[in-house]
């Protein structure tokens, strides 16, 4: 019985790490597998959507409108930034990892100077269960779920409907599409927009369990990122089996040494999984298939 | 006859295709430059003159960030990681050693060394795992936070090296400064005119050397090599190689830069490996122009000028406006503001001289 509960937080740990990799890192993947960009302000939309999302369940909406709301606002900001400063660097790869930087540090400071050095958060709802000698959160399997959900969301968007259609066919062949009578700017606008909000709906899903300061936004941007290196390209064959893979070594890491020792494991994995399969998971994956 | 080859080895390493600048006109500006540099301390105050060393210290890494970045297309994230890496090991090994006999000079070069051996090591596995630059600048990037995460936890006693405490984010202190070894006594360089006077020979040789190697063979292969790897690939280049020299190169300047700065404040914190201070090489060599050491030189030292200003006067509004430069540099002038405006100058000049030719 002690093995079962043990073997049972462990998975909870993992889960819990593998849905805070999925959700961090999804919007990321979006914006750099399918469009090119670079985003380091990844960080910076997630906090966008946490601040929402604090602000308004603060002010009396419901937790689950909150987050919607905290990821709406993040999807219409990133649109905004898309037409103002994305869109004039699509040929230029590594000048989006300089001007999204510059980005951040704007939104980083000007949040510092304008709503101060934090924010009130609100209680991580839902209480908790006990099972064996631990007690767990179950706001936690709500993030589970709603990792798991995203992506069966985004799978079903790529693949069933218009605007996934629409947005891969953009992003492989721009001019064909845009002979072809497709609006290519609008849909790259949409899918910054989807990327973003995806961010800023992470933000919303963590906002109520860790406490609301301006640079939260790096907490999840090297994480996010070290996942999306670690996948390729693609979402589906790529992030989430990278995250799942760096859940179980982060949690058990965590578990063994604590919070640093799980950092320094995803970094070390990062670089030798780099080392190994330079097209990550789903570069290798797609060519062992081909 | 040996006159004529001396100034034809002298064309193309000091100048060449790959730096800006050439001719009496820029030598006998360099000059004029570099002799302000040298009596400014006659006029100003010792303790203003120890204050702005600084600014120098930091240009060591700008450059290597240019080398980098500039000429080799490789942008990394992780200078300040190897900044911070010397800067503790240049404080590990004074406080262990003491500062007697040129100790202190040998601990300055030895904490260069390991930021050097640690960018090899990094470099090889990133370098021969062909990470391009998108994945390489985010590696770089989480590997200086993942330093800034260990340094700060670093407070407790256990936490010592030798007789060295890490002590967290209260900062390491207590290292001795410089110390040149002379006859009876050594000389103790606080910061100070003399101090001045060593960084700034640094910086000129480190300068002039930087132009040498880039005109040299190494630059045009890492030049080629930004511009299409393949095709330097199929000339029978290793690119892997010479992008981890390159990389090893401007580590163990940024590392140059660390060591000088704890060695003259004495005192060095994790914070130096933090986001904020990993953006900020960044935005120096953007702004200024990363195609040319001379531009990034120059860039670096406006900015941190323009910087310091904005501290002084509103210092919560300065990083917003430096990012906001970052990003109105790299859509407006993406050779960088200087690059752009000595572009602009080099057309003004030119013409004139172009109708006085053809009359």
């Amino acid at each position: 019985m002690a093995f079962l509960s043990d073997l049972f937080a462990f998975l909870y740990q993992a889960g819990d790490a593998f849905a805070f990799l999925v959700l961090a890192a999804c919007g990321l993947a979006i914006v750099f597998g399918m469009m090119g960009v670079i985003n380091l302000a990844h960080g910076e939309f997630i906090l966008c959507g946490a601040y929402v999302c604090a602000t308004t369940a603060r002010m009396g909406l419901p937790l689950p409108l909150a987050v919607l709301s905290g990821a709406l606002v993040a999807g219409l900001v990133g649109m905004i930034l898309e037409r103002l400063v994305i869109r004039h660097l699509y040929h230029r790869p590594l000048d989006t990892i300089v001007a999204t930087w510059g980005i951040s540090m704007i939104a980083t400071q000007g949040t510092l100077i304008v709503l101060g050095s934090t924010l009130p958060g609100t209680g991580t709802p839902l209480g908790s269960f006990s099972m064996g000698g631990y007690s767990f959160s179950l706001y936690r399997l709500v993030l589970i779920g709603m990792a798991l959900a995203t992506l069966l969301g985004l799978y079903l968007l790529f693949t069933r409907t218009r605007f996934g259609v629409l947005a891969r066919a953009t992003i492989q062949v721009p001019h064909m599409a845009q002979a072809l009578g497709i609006n290519t700017g609008f849909v790259y606008s949409l899918t910054f927009g989807l990327g973003a909000a995806l961010a800023g709906l992470a933000g919303g899903l963590y906002a109520p369990t860790m406490t609301l300061v301006p640079t939260m936004g790096s907490a999840f941007l090297v994480e996010a990122f070290v996942t999306v290196v670690v996948g390729g390209a693609d979402i589906f064959l790529g992030t989430a089996p990278a995250a799942a893979i760096l859940g179980v070594i982060k949690a058990a890491l965590t578990s063994w040494y604590g919070q640093l020792a799980g950092q320094i494991g995803l970094l070390l994995t990062a670089i030798v999984m780099i080392r190994v399969m330079p097209r990550g998971l789903s570069g290798w994956l797609l060519r062992e298939r081909s | 006859m040996s006159s004529s080859i001396h100034k034809a080895l002298f064309h193309k390493r000091l100048e060449g295709p790959q730096t800006l600048g050439k001719g009496k006109g820029f030598w006998s500006g360099f000059l004029l430059v570099l002799v302000a540099a040298c009596a400014y301390p006659l006029f100003a105050d010792g303790y203003d003159v120890g204050n702005n060393i600084y600014f120098f210290n930091w240009v060591f890494m700008a450059l290597g960030l240019c080398l980098i970045w500039g000429y080799g297309g490789i942008l990394s994230f992780g200078q300040v990681a190897f900044f911070g890496i010397a800067g503790y090991c240049y404080g590990i090994f004074t406080i262990n050693w003491g500062a007697a006999y040129g100790l202190t000079l040998i601990s300055l070069a030895l904490a260069v060394g390991v930021a050097g051996l640690v960018a090899a090591v990094l470099g090889y596995f990133l370098f021969y795992g062909r990470i391009n630059g998108v994945f390489l600048g985010i590696v770089t990037l989480s590997f200086t936070l993942v330093c800034e995460r260990f340094m700060a936890q670093t407070a407790g006693p256990q936490w010592t090296v030798g007789s060295a405490r890490l002590n967290g984010f209260n900062g390491m202190g207590g290292m001795p400064p410089l110390t040149l070894p002379w006859f009876g006594n050594d000389i103790v360089l606080y910061p100070d005119v003399q101090l001045y006077y060593l960084t700034l020979a640094l910086l000129v040789a480190i300068y002039l050397g930087l132009r040498v190697l880039l005109n040299s063979r190494f630059g045009n292969v890492l030049v080629a090599l930004r511009d299409n790897p393949e095709r330097a690939e199929m000339l029978g280049y290793d690119i892997r190689r010479y992008q981890l020299v390159a990389f090893v190169i401007a580590s163990m300047l940024a590392g140059l830069s660390g060591a000088l700065y704890t060695a003259w404040g004495q005192y060095i914190t994790p914070s130096s490996m933090g986001m904020t201070a990993a953006a900020l090489p960044i935005v120096w060599v953007a702004v200024g122009g990363r195609g040319d050491i001379t531009t990034a030189l120059v860039g670096t030292l406006l900015v941190l000028a323009g910087f310091q200003a904005l501290t002084v006067y509103g210092s919560q509004y300065a990083l917003v406006l430096m990012g906001a430069l970052l990003v109105v540099t790299v859509l407006a002038a993406p050779q960088g503001l200087v690059m752009g405006l000595a572009n602009f100058c080099a057309r003004l000049w030119r013409k004139p001289k172009g109708e006085g030719t053809r009359q």
